[in-house]
C-alpha cells in the first residue's frame, strides 16, 4: 500500500491505496464520490472524466498515485453554494441528458471545452466532445446545452 | 379523456435531472452495502469448446478469495437453466445454464465465478482459474450454420434450427406473383449490432441469513420480471422473499430486459456465502455478453402491377439467434418482424418464412426497435427498388400504395389490426419542411460538379405498446403484457404513484407525474412517482417495446379515476349532497352550480383516513390499484427524410440533413419525446453507416471494444429536425402511441435509401449496410457515372 495525498473538490485527502488503484476507483470506492462513472475499459466513453489541475482527464486511465499532489474537480464539485454551474443548468434546461450515466463526464468535458473556447461553433462543440459517448440523446440537445452555457458565461 | 390538461402536453423540465447533473444519481454500482464481496467471471476464450476440467486450486489459495463456483456446482445445488419467455410451435429450447456445464458455446460465455473480498482480487483470482478446454469447430454466421456439416451448437437442435415460422397466405401470395407486371428481387443482410448502453450491466445481491430474504439490485428494465423468473424458474427462491431493485439505470435499449447468467450466479452465491456479492461488467464483458441485436439474412420479392401498385410481398429470413435463447429472442424475428412487413401499404398478399438458427455467438434478442427496424428496412428498401425499376418517383409509388385514412382500423394480411393513421398526412407535413423539387434540382447541379447528394425516405409504421395479454398468450408469450399502477393518496392529499413501468432514461418521474397531477387536479410537486422496486410496486411488466406511455400511463390514468370516484362519494357525504350532483373542478368538490360551498382534495383525503364521518359501508383509506391491458398494439407512423453527400474519392458519407416527422398520438411532454426521437435516430443512422459487430472465422468477436466498434460520436451526427402530426389512438384512454423506438425503426432505411440515391448515377442498385467508406469505395472502384 502507498500513501497518496490529493485535493478533491477543495478538500485535502490522504489515503493508503494499492499502487494499481485507478483514480476513478479511488474517487468512487475510497472517497464515495460515485458521480464519476465507469463506462468502458478503453478510455473511449469519457463517463469518468474529471478535471485534474483544471485539465479534463479520463480518471479510468490514471492510477490514483499518479494524481499525487494534484487538485481534482469531480461532478460533485461543480455546483457552488447550492447554485448549479452554468453547464449543469444548461444540461437541465436543454434536456441534454436522458439516462444520465454519461452526463457527469460530458458536463466536465463541456466545462473544459468552454474554458478553452468560450464561444465555440456547433462544429467546434461536436469536435470538442469527441471523447465522450452518449447513447441516448444523439448529441442534439447536448450541443444545445453547451451553446446555452456559452451564452451564459 | 382528461378534462383539464394543464400539464399534459407541456415541455416540463425533468425532475430526475437535478440529481443526475450533480453526481447524485444512484446507479447499481453506486450502491454500497457493508461487507460486500465481489464476483469476477471466468469466461471462455473460445467460440466453442468442451470443458474437460476446471482447476481452481491456485485461485482458492489466494488470500481473500472466498469461493470459486463452476457450472457443475450450480447444477448440483439445484440451480435451473434460464427459461425463454416466448415459445413458438416446435421450437427447440436447449438448456441455458448460468455457468456453462460441459461446453462453452460462444466467446465470453461464463464457465466459473470467483468471489473475493475486493474487485481487483476477484479479477486476479479469475486469471488463476485454469480451464482445460478442448477447442471445437465453430460457426458464427446464420446462413452458414444451416449448411450441411456445419458444427452443431446444441445436440438437441439438429441442423442448428431453433424454429421455422411462417405467416401469411402463401397461395394468395404465389398468385399475386404469377399475375404481376413487375417482380422486384433483392437479398439483404441486416447486420449484427451491440447495444452498448453506457452504463455496463451490474448486480448486487444481499442475502439475509436470519430471515431468508434476499435483495437484488440489478440493472433491469423490468424488475418484477427479473424477480419472477429468478424465483420461479432459476433459483427456486420464494417470490416473496426476493426483492429486486432497479434504481437509476444508465440506458437499456432492450439489453437490460433479459435475465442474465451473472445476476443468477451472484444471487445464488450471496445465499451460499451469506454475504453480499457484487458484480459490475467491464465493457469487454458487455460486448461479449449483453444480448446483441438484428443479424438477418433476407431474400425479398415484391410483385407490382404496371401502375406501381404493390400486389404481393414474399420474404424469407434467416435469423441468427446466437448460442442460447434469451428471454424474448424467439419473438423478435417473428411476431415483431413478420407482422410489420405490410408497412404503410395496401399490399394485399404477404408471406414470410423465418428460420431461427443457433450459432456460436452471443445471444441475439431485442435491441431498440427489435424486429421492426429489420422489417422497415426490407419494406422501405423494396419500395425504393421498385420505384427505380418502374422508373417512378419513390414518393409517387409510396402515395399510390398508402393505406388511406378512411380504411382504419385496417387489417393487414400479416395479423395486425392498425389502429389509426394518416400516412399521406405525415408525408405532406414533411414535404412542407423539405422542398423536394428544389432538392432534386440541387442534386442535378451538384452532380455536374462531381458532388453526389442523395435523399432517402422512410414512410414507416410500427407496432408498439406491447399487448394485449390474451393475444400475446395465444402467440406464445409466457407472460401477460398489461401494466399496473397503484395510486396512493396520503392523509394530507399528497400522492404517491407506484408504477410497474421502469425508467432508464425516459423521464417517467416527470411525465407520469404530469398525467397523475392533471387527473387528480393537484399540483405536480404533490405527486411522487415510484418505480423499479418490487418491494414497493405491487407488480409490473416493465419497459420495452415503447410501452410505458401507451400502457403504463393508461394504468395510472385508470387508478386516478378510481380515486376520484371514491373521493367524490366522501365529498358528497360531507356536503350532504347526492353524489350525482357533485362535480370536481380545480381541485374542489362541490354541488354543481354552487362552488362557494366546497371540499378540497385535502379535506376529502384527510377524512378518508380519519374515517370519522364516511358514507355508510365505505372503507377508510384512499388508494387504488389498476391493471391496464389494452385491446391492441398502438401504431406510430411518420415520414423520415435523410439527405447525404457521398464523397466520390473516399466513399465517405456525410449527413447533410435529417428530418423526422412522427405521429405518436398524443404527447405528454414534447421536450422528452423530441429527445427520444433524436437518440433513436442516432442509433438507426449508426446502423446504416457505422456500427457492425463482426466475428472472425474462429468465432472471435473482433469488434469487442469501443476502440473497434463504431459508436457514433458528437461529430459524426448532425442535428435532427423533429416535427409531428397527431392522430390519437383509440386503444388507450389517453390517445398515446409509443415514442421510444420510432427513431431507430424509421431512420436506418431512410439513410440507406439516401446513400443509394446518391450512388444511383453509378448504376449501383444496392449495397448492404453498414455503408462505410471502405464498402462504398470498393463499389465505386472502376465505375463511371452512367
Amino acid at each position: 500500500m502507498t500513501s497518496v495525498t490529493l485535493t478533491v473538490n477543495g478538500q485535502s485527502e490522504t489515503q493508503k491505496v494499492e499502487p494499481r488503484l485507478l483514480l476513478v476507483h479511488f474517487l468512487r470506492d475510497v472517497l464515495g464520490l460515485t458521480g464519476t462513472h465507469v463506462g468502458c475499459d478503453t478510455s473511449q466513453c469519457g463517463a469518468c472524466t474529471v478535471l485534474l489541475d483544471g485539465a479534463a482527464v479520463k480518471s479510468c486511465s490514471l492510477f490514483a498515485v499518479q494524481a499525487e499532489g494534484s487538485a481534482i474537480t469531480t461532478i460533485e464539485g461543480l455546483a457552488k453554494g447550492g447554485k448549479l454551474h452554468a453547464v449543469q443548468q444548461a444540461f437541465w434546461d436543454q434536456h441534454g441528458l436522458q439516462c444520465g450515466f454519461c452526463t457527469p463526464g460530458m458536463i466536465v468535458s463541456a466545462c473544459q471545452l468552454l474554458e478553452r473556447n468560450p464561444n465555440p461553433s456547433e462544429t467546434e462543440i461536436r469536435a470538442g466532445l469527441e471523447g465522450n459517448l452518449c447513447r441516448c440523446t444523439g448529441y442534439h440537445n447536448i450541443v444545445k446545452a453547451v451553446q446555452q452555457a456559452a451564452r451564459a458565461r | 379523456m382528461a378534462e383539464t390538461n394543464k400539464l399534459f402536453g407541456a415541455s416540463i423540465k425533468r425532475r430526475e435531472d437535478p440529481r443526475l447533473i450533480t453526481g447524485k444519481g444512484n446507479f447499481v454500482d453506486d450502491v454500497k452495502v457493508p461487507f460486500t464481496t465481489y464476483a469476477a467471471f471466468v469466461r471462455s476464450p473460445h467460440a466453442h469448446a468442451r470443458i474437460r476440467g476446471i482447476d481452481a486450486g491456485a485461485a482458492k489459495k489466494l488470500k481473500g478469495v472466498l469461493a470459486v463456483y463452476t457450472g457443475k456446482d450450480l447444477v448440483a445445488s439445484g440451480v435451473k437453466p434460464i427459461p425463454v419467455g416466448w415459445l413458438l410451435p416446435n421450437i427447440k429450447v436447449p438448456a441455458f445454464h448460468p455457468l456453462a456445464v460441459d461446453r462453452a458455446r460462444h466467446m465470453g460465455e461464463a464457465v466459473a465465478v470467483v468471489i473475493a473480498e475486493s474487485p481487483y482480487l476477484a479479477r486476479d483470482a479469475a486469471e488463476l482459474v485454469e480451464v482445460d478446454y478442448e477447442p471445437l469447430p465453430a460457426v458464427t454466421d446464420g446462413a452458414a450454420a444451416l449448411q450441411q456439416g456445419a458444427p452443431a451448437v446444441h445436440d438437441d437442435a439438429p441442423g442448428n434450427v431453433c424454429f421455422r415460422w411462417s405467416l401469411g397466405d402463401k397461395s394468395a401470395t404465389d398468385a399475386a406473383f404469377k399475375g404481376a407486371a413487375k417482380v422486384v428481387k433483392q437479398s439483404f443482410r441486416n447486420h449484427r449490432l451491440i447495444p452498448n448502453a453506457i452504463e455496463p450491466r451490474a448486480c448486487l445481491a444481499s442475502a439475509q441469513p436470519g430471515t431468508g430474504d434476499i435483495t437484488l439490485w440489478v440493472t433491469s428494465q423490468n424488475p418484477h420480471v427479473h424477480r419472477l423468473i429468478m424465483a420461479a424458474f432459476v433459483l427456486g427462491i420464494p417470490e416473496h422473499k426476493l426483492r429486486v431493485i432497479s434504481p437509476d439505470v444508465g440506458g437499456g435499449f432492450g439489453s437490460k430486459i433479459f435475465i442474465y447468467p451473472e445476476e443468477c450466479a451472484v444471487t445464488w452465491a450471496s445465499r451460499a456465502l451469506s454475504r453480499p456479492v457484487k458484480w459490475t461488467a467491464e465493457r469487454r464483458e458487455s460486448f461479449l455478453t449483453d444480448s446483441h441485436g438484428r443479424d438477418h439474412h433476407t431474400e425479398a420479392e415484391m410483385a407490382l402491377d404496371a401502375n406501381g401498385r404493390i400486389r404481393g410481398l414474399r420474404v424469407k429470413t434467416i435469423a441468427n439467434l446466437g448460442a442460447h435463447l434469451t428471454l424474448f429472442a424467439p419473438c423478435i424475428p417473428t411476431y415483431l418482424y413478420g407482422t410489420l412487413l405490410a408497412g404503410a401499404y395496401l399490399t394485399p398478399a404477404i408471406h414470410v418464412d423465418v428460420t431461427g438458427v443457433f450459432t456460436h455467438t452471443t445471444p441475439v434478442d431485442a435491441y431498440r426497435g427489435a424486429g421492426r427496424p429489420e422489417a422497415t428496412y426490407v419494406v422501405e428498401r423494396m419500395v425504393d427498388l421498385a420505384a427505380q425499376e418502374l422508373s417512378m418517383d419513390p414518393l409517387d409509388l409510396r402515395r399510390r400504395n398508402f393505406i388511406p385514412p378512411e380504411k382504419f382500423p385496417y387489417q393487414t394480411p400479416v395479423a395486425l389490426l392498425y389502429d389509426s393513421g394518416n400516412y399521406a398526412g405525415a408525408l405532406d407535413k414533411a414535404l412542407g419542411l423539405f422542398d423536394y423539387a428544389a432538392f432534386r434540382k440541387e442534386q442535378q447541379a451538384a452532380r455536374k460538379q462531381g458532388r453526389y447528394l442523395g435523399v432517402g425516405f422512410s414512410t414507416y409504421v410500427e407496432a408498439c405498446g406491447l399487448a394485449p395479454s390474451q393475444v400475446a398468450g395465444a402467440l406464445g408469450a409466457q407472460a401477460g403484457l398489461y401494466e399496473s399502477a397503484t395510486v396512493r393518496v396520503h392523509p394530507t392529499g399528497k400522492v404517491t404513484v407506484f408504477t410497474g413501468s421502469h425508467s432508464h432514461g425516459q423521464g417517467h418521474e416527470t411525465t407520469f407525474a404530469q398525467v397523475a397531477a392533471d387527473e387528480l387536479q393537484v399540483p405536480m410537486e404533490d405527486v411522487e412517482i415510484v418505480h423499479g422496486d418490487t418491494g414497493q410496486v405491487p407488480f409490473g411488466m416493465g419497459s420495452y417495446g415503447s410501452r410505458s406511455a401507451a400502457v403504463g400511463t393508461a394504468a395510472i390514468y385508470m387508478g386516478t379515476q378510481k380515486i376520484k370516484e371514491k373521493a367524490k362519494k366522501i365529498a358528497a357525504h360531507l356536503l350532504e349532497a347526492n353524489e350525482k350532483d357533485v362535480v370536481y373542478e380545480s381541485g374542489k368538490f362541490f354541488v354543481k352550480g354552487s362552488p362557494d360551498r366546497s371540499k378540497s382534495f385535502f379535506d376529502v383525503s384527510l377524512m378518508a383516513y380519519l374515517a370519522h364521518n364516511l358514507p355508510k359501508g365505505l372503507e377508510p383509506g384512499l388508494e387504488a390499484i389498476s391493471f391496464f391491458d389494452p385491446g391492441n398494439f398502438v401504431f406510430p407512423f411518420g415520414t423520415h427524410i435523410c439527405v447525404v453527400e457521398v464523397e466520390r474519392n473516399t466513399g465517405l458519407v456525410k449527413l447533410v440533413r435529417y428530418l423526422a416527422v412522427d405521429d405518436l398520438g398524443r404527447v405528454i411532454n414534447p421536450m422528452i419525446v423530441d429527445g427520444m426521437v433524436h437518440g433513436g435516430v442516432a442509433q438507426g443512422v449508426s446502423q446504416a453507416l457505422w456500427e457492425h459487430a463482426e466475428y472472425d472465422e474462429n468465432g472471435q468477436l473482433i469488434t469487442g471494444s469501443m476502440m473497434n466498434y463504431s459508436l457514433p460520436k458528437a461529430d459524426d451526427m448532425c442535428s435532427v429536425e423533429v416535427a409531428r402530426t397527431e392522430t390519437p389512438t383509440p386503444v388507450n384512454p389517453l390517445g398515446i402511441k409509443g415514442a421510444g423506438e420510432t427513431g431507430t425503426i424509421a431512420s436506418t432505411a431512410a439513410v440507406a435509401n439516401a446513400v443509394m440515391d446518391a450512388l444511383s448515377p453509378f448504376g449501383i442498385r444496392h449495397l448492404d449496410m453498414p455503408l462505410t467508406p471502405g464498402r462504398i469505395w470498393e463499389a465505386l472502384r472502376g465505375r463511371k457515372e452512367a
